[in-house]
């Protein structure tokens, strides 16, 4: 019993001593300042930037693929960070944009198929001579539509904030504590 | 030197771990998708089977039965392969991040490949001796990396090919699975 215990215990040392020694002599160099990026980002690896993850996305910012207002969860303050660390100008009122879909004013809509062959996402239904219409749930706001349309029937509009479409979330601000203490000594 | 020889073709072509014992079918249709994955994939698991069937042997003459503790052998190997599997990631990152990629998950999984316990296992309940094991881990794995290849080179062509629906997939590549190892058993008359 106890051999067994303590040949077992052994083995483990030696063979995670073994590990640890390996790993801290093959260790991969990562890039310090994607590192830096890395923690500075949400952690929330939503994918919303079009990278993989958090730590995709602090990699391209690292090699300069990737605005620094690429985080919608991070938003205004991330990115006046991201661009303090990265020592570059942005343009901080471009993030307060709200989402948008597209919308197809119908009584304009000619049925020339343009805007569908244009889109990412394949989210306008219509045929030839048919009016077209958005699938709103998969537009992802990127306005190629508009430019295609040739009776401009296509207009951006704001979309509510719903809870099952991630890319439309929009929460509102907490209330500060200080406001809750004062209300609350009253 | 006849014996050696014998035992690496046995145990690639007439004992093919994946096609005739069926050891290590994980992988065989995970990782089968994409010819560079399954080269990659073989590699490993060829590195970590030949490693840990020498080091399971070694344990089980100089550890393990000496102090009269085979009872313990299959929690002893498990640690043994994990270690190597770990040690065998840690490499593989440094030396090749993209195939570290192109594996992903089913490098660790390497660990849980019942092909590399199982070797280790026969090895013993064979008795082999100490190289007899060490070629007996390496055929078996290079007969591995064979199948991997083959089985990938198919399933490249099978995804251009027009399959019928419900055979689209997973399904048509156990079909080819099957027919691979039935067309395996046609070594079995190769060495008497």
């Amino acid at each position: 019993m106890l051999l067994a215990i303590a040949s077992l215990a052994v083995l483990g040392l030696v063979l995670g001593g073994g590990l640890s020694l390996a790993a801290r002599f093959m260790a991969v160099e990562t890039d310090p300042l994607a590192d830096e990026l890395e923690t500075m980002l949400p952690h929330l690896q939503c994918g919303q930037c079009g990278f993989a993850g958090c730590r995709p996305a602090a990699e391209a910012l690292s090699a300069g693929k990737a605005p620094v207002t690429l985080c919608p969860p991070g938003g205004r303050a991330l990115a006046a960070r991201l661009a303090d660390k990265l020592q570059v100008e942005v343009d901080l009122d471009e993030m307060d944009r709200e989402p948008v879909v597209a919308f197809v004013h119908e009584e304009r809509c000619i049925g020339c198929t343009k805007c569908i062959l244009v889109c990412p996402t394949d989210c306008i239904v219509g045929a030839p001579k048919y009016v077209h219409t958005v699938i709103a749930d998969s537009c992802v706001g990127g306005g190629d539509c508009v430019e295609a349309c040739p009776t401009e029937c296509i207009e951006m509009i704001p979309v509510a904030a719903r809870a099952d479409s991630p890319r439309n979330w929009t929460w509102p601000m907490p209330p500060s504590p200080q406001y809750e203490l004062s209300q609350g000594a009253e | 030197m006849e014996q050696y020889l014998l035992i690496l073709l046995s145990t690639v072509l007439v004992n093919n771990v994946v096609l005739v014992k069926f050891l290590g079918l994980c992988p065989f249709m995970g990782v089968s998708n994409r010819f560079a994955g399954a080269i990659g994939m073989g590699l490993a698991t060829t590195f970590v089977l030949t490693l840990s069937a020498a080091l399971s042997w070694l344990l089980e003459a100089f550890l393990l039965r000496p102090l009269g503790l085979s009872f313990l052998r299959l929690i002893t190997f498990i640690l043994v392969i994990a270690a190597v599997v770990q040690f065998t990631e840690i490499a593989i990152r440094r030396i090749s991040p993209v195939l570290y990629q192109v594996l992903g998950v089913y490098l660790p999984l390497i660990t849980t490949n019942c092909a590399v316990l199982g070797v280790a296992l026969l090895n013993l309940d064979e008795g082999h001796g100490f190289t007899m094991s060490l070629l007996y881990g390496f055929g078996s794995a290079l007969g591995f990396t064979l199948v991997m290849v083959i089985f990938a080179g198919i399933r490249e062509r099978l995804e251009l090919n027009e399959v019928p629906g419900p055979f689209r997939g997973a399904p048509i590549g156990f079909i080819t699975a099957a027919m691979l190892s039935m067309a395996f058993m046609g070594f079995s008359g190769l060495i008497r």
